[in-house]
């Protein structure tokens, strides 16, 4: 794998086509979120907003993508995130993460990786933290 | 209006979710996976899994797998379209494949209020269990309730 395993390391960053509302539609059966905050623009309308958005959970989901494209998916032992702006419809985010520190926790040698999805424009629009073991 | 502190500690049993193949390639399609291992039966197996693992953020479906998941919020006086997600968590202890049968529990487990009650916050812990009764992972959801301005069509 291409990816350093150590402090400081970067994870090749994934990017990711802008947002359709055909995305937001199977994601909204994909994942069982059927807010319609995220696929009825009536509905997102009369709450006063001037279009739907994202589900927050599809960028986690984005970001866990760089995750198990790195890592093993039995290998994650945690994952956290921080939703710290809305993902307007046709957002285009990019998911990059950046390994902290590596330990030894419980016998094991773990990596703790620093994570982010920005938009296009520049803004974050996650940031969170995932634990792998390495081996 | 701040949610009554009285909430914190009440717990509600979450659906019940037979995780299906076809349902985890219609999530992979969803959020543009394309590794095999998520799809692909023999790349799954290939990679030492029984079945088609499930992706590290699907636990989350498994608490929305309740006939009406947001009727508690109902329940709170929450309109639904004023909720945004503030953050999420997941601890894994196992993983889980296609042909599990995943439940939840989840417990409120904190709630609080900033900018003088302008955003209400909601923090809910779910366990997700399998058939076996072996914890599975644990999801730590925070909720925002926002004020909404009412458009009348």
């Amino acid at each position: 794998m291409a990816t350093a395993l150590d402090a400081g390391g970067e994870l090749e960053p994934l990017t990711i086509p802008p947002i359709s509302r055909t995305t937001l539609a199977l994601f909204a059966g994909g994942s069982g979120d059927h807010n319609p905050i995220h696929i009825d623009l009536d509905v997102a309308a009369s709450a006063g907003l001037d279009d739907v958005f994202a589900h927050g959970m599809l960028s986690m989901a984005y970001l866990a993508r760089l995750l198990t494209d790195n890592f093993p998916v039995e290998r994650i032992r945690s994952y956290t995130v921080r939703f710290a702006a809305i993902t307007p419809i046709h957002g285009q985010p990019t998911c990059a993460g950046t390994i902290r520190q590596v330990d030894t926790v419980d016998g094991e040698r773990r990596a703790t990786l620093d994570l982010t999805v920005t938009l296009a424009d520049g803004t974050t629009t996650l940031a969170g933290e995932a634990v792998v073991a390495l081996s | 209006m701040p949610f009554d502190p009285s909430i914190i500690g009440t717990s509600r049993n979450g659906g019940t979710l037979l995780v299906t193949r076809d349902r985890l390639r219609l999530f992979a399609k969803a959020t543009g996976q394309t590794d095999p291992v998520f799809i692909d039966l023999d790349a799954a197996t290939k990679a030492g899994h029984r079945d088609l693992p499930v992706p590290p953020t699907f636990f989350f479906a498994v608490s929305l797998e309740a006939p009406d998941p947001f009727d508690y919020l109902a329940d709170l006086g929450v309109d639904l379209r004023a909720i945004l997600h503030g953050e999420q968590a997941f601890v894994y202890h196992r993983v889980a494949c296609a042909g599990d049968e995943l439940s939840t529990r989840a417990t409120i487990t904190d709630t609080y209020s900033k900018k003088g009650g302008a955003l209400n916050f909601l923090v809910t812990e779910t366990v997700v269990t399998n058939q076996d009764g072996a914890v599975v992972a644990t999801l730590t959801e925070t909720l925002v309730q926002r004020q909404i301005q009412e458009v009348n069509a």
